[in-house]
């Protein structure tokens, strides 16, 4: 082991607390590393049946019949559904997490009925006495397709009498109906100032155009779920979900009962990223299991995974920038447009949020395609959009550096957004570390050190804008004045303790004595999705209100057993204490004894839906090595900045920052959805997807920034996002800086940089 | 629901016997790595209806050095046994480039080089080494064994010359003799867990400063691992130095019949041949020459 001769992992902190900042053990660390932890595959119960789906091998086609009976005539098969099972209820808008979408195509994506519209998707569910008689029957199915012709990217798709997906589609133009029958489902635009006088006004100018493949979130555990549809009609989902009750509301549309019917109760998690807000098996193992009147689970494979899930799209965009020969920005514009999948609802609206987010841009214009396709319908993915703007932005800001003779990172500085900037897709900044960030990468080891020979370097920052929304949290004081906690957030990351640790800071005590519980829809208040780096900052927000409702009442309770008024009263460090005579102090475990005498046990609650979000930026400065007769890219050295406004847990901030820069890196070099003539997808598997593995990575050196949110009560941003923005484009800039040419496609597989010259 | 009989074989006659009697429909099975995959995913092109254990047959386990017959690799003999054999670590120290190279840790305590032939991959890592160590398999059947040359194994994609009811009992690599040097290397994107693009073994005799000898064989660029005859006459009688294995190169470069797919195009896989017949050669010579 060779040691470093610079800090790895930093934290550039200006602001102490007792419990904020350090880095205790995770609750459900134990149950996790002993393999105890209960995930959605284990679930197991009595009469249990296996369900199987079958998807669609044609990329575009019409369904003409399907015939199910042989399958229900083979032993061991208990029941097989079809769209036509699910009700097919009015053509409303509906709330999926982060996203809308129309109802229909949400019942579609799930069981196709009459046209399936990408190689993967559901037509049938099978259930079954054992998985294995399931997939046997599935065999049995017999469906007539009338196979059409399909388009596999944007290009494809918005071309002169490309096939269309959708006969009924029109196009948003600028927010109105244009009437005008088409597979791109919305155009919009956002501008700001005039930006033909912006390019006048320019010294120099660039323009490029670029596109990124489609890419998987590739969490480990596929989609899964079990259902048990009782004969008193209350549904019971057990499943791997970023949001129970986003499963809990999208269930009670799909099948037209009332929310109070459902009860999710989400399992541990195997990594989401964004892919498991959708639902696509839950709603088949619910009807399913109304057939059958038993417990119903379904597991999707890995192939399943790929090719009837949510991936994020490939994106077809084109950047101009126009500067002044000082580096002032004058102009921007972005043109991109992006594969929705299947049903209308790509992040492209995300996308023009984030691309030109970090500088103060004076003219600037934005247009976003959303673009339907035959390939699975997109869902999030960790900054959805973000990473694909960011690969062309980042990348022609450093060729306008090139051109300008400018240092990349002074440029950015130069142009950075600040305080009260206000961003070409409306909003105006709060507080933000936009500049700190470029500054820390500056001023890093990393970026002052020389590279070695032969090694291209490349820097970049993104953005993500961070979200709200609801979430709720409960708090009880046992006796001996530890706590139970409960909330509705999967935890993902480590939130569990994340958010233990925020009541933990407010009442002063250890965060050891605080059980954070993760619990199902019947039995919290609603909580929206874990996701938009959300969790600690708006369900660790609710668990800093319970904590001060148990708080203020334990205030109240001390001040009855000492006859004084509650206001003379003061809580510090988990102790009571009067603010006028010394005399009165009382720790808050000695409290909690007293709690049955005393009117019975302390209860805190709160739900929230903070406005105060802040957005999140972070940076990367790498170093690459390329096989010159090969192509291979390198990663020989890889740092991360991130302004996270404050790291509760710093250890599972530095995970985030590494997990994004490591998806990041399999998204620059790899990643793709590799389709073949016939638009299905040739490596659906983990062997032929190429995600890297840890002999693909460097050590990832991170380096926490904190520029308090002005809008959290701890300075909150939300950390999970931000990081996966700039390594696409950091590692293109990379690569450029090795090779000498602009890299404008990704993945940058070998055999693409090796042919980036010719 | 299909079932699969299970049988133990104990010894080489026990598995002919029962492969013959299971009317082509018997699978032999070693350490089982691909095996079990092909059949979980239902892949066509193994329609077994017996599993054959072999590992428990004495011949398959057999791994022996003499200097006059050379070393006999039994069929089932896994992976690690062999990196960890002191007979290859002195006599075949390039067998381990393909022997450490398959699978990870767990995999290589189970998969055989045996396994890997009869299981026919066009990217099959050990193959292209066994044919630069001028490896020769003996196969048993009812009619008694025969030995065929390992580069005339493959006869397609998952196909050999193997007989449904013949067993691959040991591949013997002769004695490779003075100045012989070898080496095996396969370009994957990643660095870990992938099929070779392309892979390259080659192996060179070295006397008086000439090439007497060599062997040149590619993977994942033709339906069978292959072998480059013009790479090998570009070699032998010349001088050691960059001119011939240059030409071997790109012998090896013509010789190559690849396809476009998710791992490489056909362009990008031609211009690999050159490139890592030329790196393999370069290894090689220096082995031969004494370094490492």
């Amino acid at each position: 082991m060779t040691t470093a001769d610079y800090e790895r992992n930093m934290v550039l902190s200006s602001v102490d607390y007792k419990v904020l900042g350090t880095r205790p053990v995770r609750h459900d660390g134990a149950d996790k590393v002993t393999g105890r932890a209960i995930y959605g595959a284990d679930f197991d119960a009595s009469g249990l049946l296996h369900g199987k789906i079958l998807r669609s091998p044609h990329a575009h086609a019409k369904i003409l019949s399907i015939d199910t009976s042989k399958a229900e005539a083979l032993d061991g098969v208990k029941a097989v559904a079809t769209a036509k099972d699910f009700p097919q209820t009015g053509d409303k808008s509906i709330e999926m997490g982060e996203d809308t979408t129309k109802l229909k195509w949400l019942r579609d994506n799930i069981m196709a009925s009459d046209k399936v519209l990408y190689a993967g998707h559901a037509i049938a569910g099978v259930a079954a006495t054992n998985p294995h008689i399931a997939e046997e029957a599935l065999a049995l199915i017999e469906v007539k397709y009338e196979v059409l012709d399909s388009v596999m990217t944007t290009q494809q798709s918005m071309a002169e009498g490309a096939p269309l997906l959708h006969e009924s589609l029109t196009t948003q133009e600028l927010g109105e109906d244009s009437g005008i029958v088409s597979n791109i489902a919305d155009h919009f635009q956002h501008s700001k100032g005039d930006v033909k006088k912006g390019f006048e006004e320019a010294d120099v100018i660039v323009e490029r155009e670029y596109n990124t493949a489609m890419v998987h979130q590739g969490y480990i555990e596929p989609h899964n779920g079990t259902a048990l549809w009782s004969p008193d009609g209350r549904l019971h989902v057990w499943c791997s979900t970023q949001g129970s009750f986003v499963v809990r509301d999208s269930l009670a549309d799909l099948l037209d009962i009332p929310v109070s019917n459902i009860r999710v109760t989400p399992t541990e998690i195997g990594g989401g990223f964004g892919g498991k807000i959708p639902i696509y098996v839950e709603p088949v193992a619910a009807i399913l299991s109304k057939k059958t009147g038993t417990p119903v689970k379904i597991v999707m494979s890995r192939k399943d995974t790929f090719e009837g899930s949510g991936p994020t799209p490939g994106s077809n965009i084109k950047i101009k920038l126009g500067a002044k020969s000082d580096g002032t920005i004058t102009a921007a514009h972005a043109w991109m447009a992006m594969e929705a999948g299947g049903y209308p609802g790509s992040p492209v609206g995300a996308a023009a949020q984030c691309v030109f987010a970090a500088y103060d841009i004076e003219n600037g214009l934005i247009d976003g395609y959303d673009v339907v396709v035959n390939k699975p319908k997109t869902a999030p993915y960790r900054a959805p959009g973000a990473p694909n703007a960011a690969f062309g932005m980042e990348q022609a800001l450093n060729e306008l550096a090139d051109k300008l003779g400018m240092d990349p990172i002074e440029l950015r500085l130069k142009n950075v957004a600040e305080e009260g900037t206000r961003r070409v897709d409306g909003p105006t900044f709060r507080r933000i570390g936009a500049r700190e960030v470029l500054e820390a990468m500056r001023d890093h080891p990393h970026y002052q050190a020389a590279k070695k020979s032969g090694h291209g370097r490349g820097i970049s920052i993104g953005f993500w804008f961070n979200i709200g929304f609801d979430s709720a949290c409960n708090i009880a004081v046992n006796k001996d004045g530890s706590i139970n906690l409960t909330e509705g957030s999967t935890d993902i990351g480590g939130s569990r303790t994340s958010i233990a640790m925020h009541a933990a800071e407010v009442l002063g005590i250890a965060v050891e004595d605080v059980r954070p519980s993760v619990v199902d829809t019947d039995t919290i208040g609603f909580t929206a999705v874990t996701g938009g780096s959300r969790t600690t900052f708006a369900t660790g927000w609710a668990a800093y209100e319970a904590a001060q409702d148990v708080k203020r009442q334990s205030i109240e309770r001390a001040a009855d057993i000492w006859d004084v008024d509650a206001d003379s009263l003061d809580m510090e460090d988990g102790i009571i204490s009067s603010k006028t005579d010394s005399e009165l102090k009382m720790t808050f475990k000695e409290l909690a004894s007293q709690m049955s005498d005393t009117g019975g046990t302390i209860t805190g609650r709160a739900a929230v839906n903070p406005k105060g979000v802040g957005g999140s930026f972070a940076g990367n400065i790498v170093d690459v090595s390329i096989d010159d007769e090969t192509g291979k890219v390198s990663i020989e050295r890889f740092t991360c900045v991130q302004d996270v406004g404050k790291a509760i847990h710093p250890s599972y901030v530095e995970g985030q920052m590494q997990g994004g820069s490591v998806q990041g890196i399999g998204w620059a070099l790899n990643e793709e959805y590799f389709m073949n003539d016939q638009g299905n997808m040739a490596n659906s598997s983990l062997l032929d997807y190429r995600m890297p593995t840890s002999l693909d990575l460097p050590m990832i050196d991170t380096v926490i920034v904190e520029v308090a949110n002005p809008g959290h009560p701890f300075g909150v941003r939300g950390v999970g996002e931000a990081n996966i923005v700039p390594p696409t484009p950091a590692i293109a800039n990379a690569v450029s800086d090795a090779t000498g040419n602009i890299m404008t496609q990704l993945p940058l597989t070998p055999g693409a940089v090796l042919d980036s010259g010719k | 629901m299909k079932w699969i009989d299970y049988e133990n074989a104990k010894t080489v006659d026990e598995a002919v016997k029962i492969l013959s009697q299971s009317g082509g429909k018997a699978r032999p099975m070693a350490g089982g790595t691909d095996l079990i995959v092909q059949l979980r995913v239902k892949d066509p092109r193994v329609d077994a209806d017996v599993v054959v254990n072999v590992k428990d047959i004495p011949e398959l386990n057999e791994l022996s050095y003499s200097t006059t017959k050379g070393l006999t690799i039994g069929a089932a003999v896994p992976c690690h046994k062999i990196y960890n054999d002191s007979n290859v670590i002195t006599h075949y120290p390039a067998l381990i480039d393909s022997a450490s190279l398959i699978g990870g840790t767990q995999i290589q305590g189970r998969a055989s080089l045996g396994g890997n032939l009869c299981n026919a991959a066009p990217s099959g890592d050990s193959i292209p080494n066994l044919v630069a160590h001028n490896g020769v398999a003996t196969l048993a059947g009812p009619n008694g064994t025969r030995e065929v040359a390992v580069e005339d194994v493959c006869t397609g994609p998952r196909q050999t010359c193997i007989g449904k009811d013949e067993i691959l009992v040991s591949i013997n690599l002769p004695n490779p003799g003075e100045g012989f040097g070898a080496n095996y290397i396969r370009f994957i994107p990643r660095n870990e867990m992938d099929i070779a693009v392309v892979g390259a073994g080659v192996s060179v005799n070295i006397s008086g400063g000439k090439f007497t000898a060599a062997k040149v064989s590619l993977a994942s660029v033709a339906p069978t691992p292959i072998s480059v005859p013009n790479a090998i006459s570009a070699l032998v009688g010349e001088s050691v130095g960059d001119g011939p294995i240059q030409n071997a190169a790109n012998a090896a470069k013509e010789a190559a019949k690849p396809i476009s797919d998710m791992r490489g195009t056909a362009e990008y896989r031609k211009h690999l041949c050159e490139v890592l017949t030329r790196r393999a050669l370069n290894t090689a010579v220096e082995r031969a020459q004494g370094g490492k």
